[in-house]
């Protein structure tokens, strides 16, 4: 039950170099969000309760484009549905007992980056520690957004139209390095874009042509390549 | 409430459920390999499909899309950083907007 100012102190120290990366990414988030028209105040409210990036992005570019909600809770979930095997992992390396109500705190923080850090510790993980590792990244991924969104509403309306590729942008530079290194991950990108672009003629909601794309290529991957997946 | 405050509302409770639901239910290991592999997938698929063909109409016209599209799979491909390729991708759209 006692706090373990150490733990949190070591767990602040992982934790800083994520909130800094992550200044720059939600920069980006809030200059999407409000250059396609969603208020500062409710694009700063997505990074504060939603802490993820491309959920995030997805969600609000389904906003932006008027989706029904029904479509961006699933496209949510599909996106994010990683998570469910991060926390898993983290939850094999929790140092035990620890009370449900301390897992449903420190599990709202749980990101790409902050599961990486997290299973590369070498000792369990406790509640101090977790709660530090997620502090910094959370103030990062809110300050970000707050300069982000500020900044997109000064500039002119011309610009702020060029801006919208910076999220696509984003996704490519996250795509491509993955696919440089894996054949698997090549070959189900590459089933994604051209089934996409297939669906893209036909009257489907972008939501959903986006699940059936991204469904469609990862099982067809895992079906073909169902190799050992490190986590 | 406004449906856009519903929209985050939604979005907040699914991402966080899958976050914790594991944290509070889970007590075996995920064994197929099928399930890893393509929870492994999934990222990558969603934003192949999000970007494509979205990007070459995301700009003012089809040929900035285009160009920005190009440069940010070069500045990818080198592995540029996240930052660098949207910047690389925003400045190309705005040089071409401003010539044609």
């Amino acid at each position: 039950m006692n706090y373990d100012v150490g733990q949190y102190k070591r767990g602040l120290r992982r934790g800083l170099p994520i909130g800094l990366g992550y200044i720059t990414v939600s920069i980006a988030f809030g200059i999407m969000a409000v250059s396609g028209g969603i208020s500062v105040w409710n694009t700063v409210i997505i990074s504060m309760t939603n802490l993820t990036s491309a959920g995030q992005f997805a969600g609000a570019g389904l906003i932006i484009s008027a989706a029904p909600l029904y479509e961006i809770a699933i496209a949510t979930l599909v996106i994010n549905i990683r998570y469910l095997l991060m926390s898993f992992s983290v939850l094999q390396k929790l140092k035990m007992p620890m009370p449900i109500w301390k897992r449903l705190i420190f599990g709202f923080g749980i990101t790409d980056e902050t599961f990486t850090l997290a299973v590369l510790e070498k000792e369990e993980l406790t509640f101090s520690f977790m709660m530090g590792l997620i502090t910094l990244p959370y103030i990062g991924w809110t300050l970000g957004t707050v300069i982000g969104a500020m900044l997109t509403n000064m500039l002119p309306l011309s610009v702020q139209k060029c801006l919208a590729i910076a999220l696509f942008a984003m996704f490519i530079a996250l795509i491509v390095p993955a696919v440089k290194r894996s054949k698997e991950v090549a070959f189900v990108v590459v089933v994604a874009v051209i089934s996409s672009v297939i669906l893209k003629f036909l009257p489907i909601s972008s939501g959903f042509s986006i699940i059936i794309c991204a469904v469609f290529a990862a099982g067809l991957g895992a079906k073909m390549f169902p190799k050992e997946v490190e986590e | 409430m406004s449906k856009v405050a519903f929209a985050i509302a939604i979005m907040a409770v699914v991402t966080y459920l899958t976050r914790v639901l594991p944290l509070i239910l889970f007590k075996e290991k995920i064994k197929s390999n099928f399930i890893k592999s393509f929870l492994h997938y999934i990222p990558y698929t969603v934003l192949a499909a999000m970007t494509f063909p979205q990007i070459l109409f995301s700009t003012p016209s089809i040929y900035s899309g285009v160009a920005g599209l190009i440069i940010a799979l070069l500045l990818a491909f080198f592995e540029m950083g996240l930052v660098t390729v949207a910047t690389g991708a925003v400045i190309t759209v705005l040089l071409v907007q401003y010539i044609i």
